[in-house]
């Protein structure tokens, strides 16, 4: 194991004198600001997607929208991150005259493509909840669009709260493909300090734990944050 | 208050209601029996339009809220619901249940509200702060105050429709419906609940329910009437609706339930 020994070492060194940590403090920065705020866009277009898929359809416009969400939903869902990060990073984005870094395409893409995902997540959370909480809105007055935001769509989160969870996991897992175009992410970091020291063992080992334990602290929030909404289902 | 003027009811193909006439006075309590499965809840579900009438008219405050164009959730402000299985907010305290709608509907119209009263200018916490009020009030009226900030999942089925039905009365609507407001309740809870409406309707409020209680029909109610093969098949005062049914459908149902 003299080997590996020197391995640590020489990782060690990089990492702590030739001031890798801030490269891989910086990658991290990196990868949690896109899977967080892909997220946050995530459910943002997620939730209009669902909303217009249980609207009422007999009119018109709701069935159009209803298409266009569909079609939105197939695309994201029918191309892999990475073509759609190439995608709109060296032709949408170009053609268009949009200039932007490699981290805010990623952002913007990890938005639009867990839109989609979580666009089916809460559609199936909404069905979960019992049709008479939206009767109870609309009964004394209150528009679709208030019940669906103040009554509906809080309990659909609630019953959805687990699987938002996992999809947060899978985003900061996809992160691990930015560098496509151009984001330094965590494995990117890492990959820096193994070219540097001509030694991957280590800095691979060390990107894998620190994923582990980035997700395995998201998990233990998520639990916390159930418990504490949970309140409105026992009894006291 | 509410004319109703042929109002018919499609699912699909299948005719529930085939022309219904009645008109709702200020203050009249109906009673709406029948069979199950003749169309007592959605005849109730279409005054309010939670179901879509496919023909005829409802006249209620001047316009025929039928209409797909008039504002709905404007004149559900003023036509309460109360369902056999309470849909009471789970996400609310009751507290909230029973402000929500009152404050956010005032809310929105506050602007309109400081124009025209330029010396009463109000902001949302002051709206907050009456309706509050007004809440605590109608709770202690039914001796729940201090369930204010419990969550629904923890009442009885007798305390839900309760508060459900104060729900409904903070919006101080001119009328209120109910569907089977006891039906889903063990027998225990039945007496607090139909107390309730009594009180409601010895207030003068202008109800009509779809009940299985025949002794309230009897009792409260100043008018009944049985629909049967999606048409009002009798109408008449409770003495005689009860004592002496015309239709041989309502004499044979009556047979059965009482
Ligand atoms: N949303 C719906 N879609 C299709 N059919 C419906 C719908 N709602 C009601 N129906 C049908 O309309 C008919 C009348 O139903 P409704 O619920 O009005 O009866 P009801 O008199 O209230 O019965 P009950 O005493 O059992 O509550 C029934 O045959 C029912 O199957
Ligand atoms: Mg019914």
């Amino acid at each position: 194991m003299g080997n590996f020994d020197k391995k640590i070492d020489r990782f060690l060194e990089i990492f702590i004198e030739q001031n890798g940590y801030v490269t891989v403090l910086e990658g991290l920065k990196n990868t949690l600001t896109i899977a967080i705020v892909g997220l946050i866009i995530g459910i943002l277009i997620g939730t209009l997607i669902a909303t217009v898929r249980v609207l009422p359809k007999y009119k018109l416009l709701p069935r159009v929208l209803n298409g266009i969400c569909s079609f939105y939903v197939e695309l994201f869902r029918g191309t892999p991150m990475v073509v759609q990060l190439l995608i709109f990073y060296y032709v949408l984005f170009p053609i268009m005259g949009i200039k932007m870094d490699g981290v805010e395409v990623s952002m913007m893409v990890f938005g639009l493509n867990s839109g989609a995902y979580i666009s089916e997540i809460m559609r199936s959370g909404i069905q979960s909840v019992d049709i008479g909480q939206m009767e109870g809105g609309r009964s004394v007055g209150l528009s679709f669009g208030t019940t669906m935001m103040k009554i509906v769509i809080p309990q659909a989160v609630k019953n959805i709260l687990p699987t938002l969870g996992n999809e947060f996991i899978a985003l900061i897992k996809e992160t691990s493909v930015v560098s496509f175009v151009g984001a330094a992410d965590l494995y990117k970091a890492f990959n820096v300090i193994g070219s540097n020291s001509y030694e991957f063992m280590v800095p691979y080992i060390v990107m894998a734990l620190i994923y582990i334990v980035l997700v395995l602290i998201i998990s233990f929030a998520i639990r916390l944050m159930e418990r504490s909404l949970g309140k409105s289902d026992r009894r006291n | 208050m509410i004319d109703v003027i042929n109002l018919r009811k499609s699912f699909g193909n299948i005719e529930v209601l085939k022309g219904i006439d009645i008109t709702i006075n200020k203050g009249d309590i109906v009673a709406v029996i029948g069979a199950s499965g003749s169309g007592k809840s959605t005849f109730l579900r279409c005054l309010n339009c939670m179901e879509d009438p496919t023909g005829g008219s409802i006249m209620f405050r001047g316009v025929d809220i039928a209409d797909m164009k008039v504002d709905i959730n404007e004149h559900r402000q003023h036509m309460g619901m109360v369902f056999q299985h309470f849909n009471l907010f789970n996400n609310k305290t009751v507290l909230q249940n029973i402000m929500l709608a009152p404050v956010h509907v005032r809310c929105k119209a506050l602007k309109k509200w400081n124009k025209e009263n330029p010396d009463n200018q109000k902001t949302k916490k002051d709206i907050k702060t009456e309706e509050k009020e007004r809440a605590m009030a109608l709770l202690k009226r039914i001796g729940l105050e201090e369930k204010a900030d419990a969550y629904p999942s923890t009442l009885s089925g007798g305390q839900k429709q309760r508060i459900a039905i104060i729900r409904s009365l903070a919006m101080n609507p001119d009328v209120i419906l109910f569907d089977e407001p006891t039906s889903a309740l063990d027998p225990e809870m039945v007496g607090e609940v139909l107390e309730l409406m009594k009180e409601l309707a010895n207030e003068g409020m202008t109800m009509v329910v779809v009940t299985h209680e025949m002794g309230f029909a009897k009792e409260v109610a100043n008018r009944v009437v049985f629909i049967d093969e999606g048409v009002i098949k009798e109408e008449n005062e409770p003495r005689e609706f009860f004592e002496n049914p015309k239709d041989p459908r309502l004499q044979d149902f009556l047979a059965k339930v009482l």
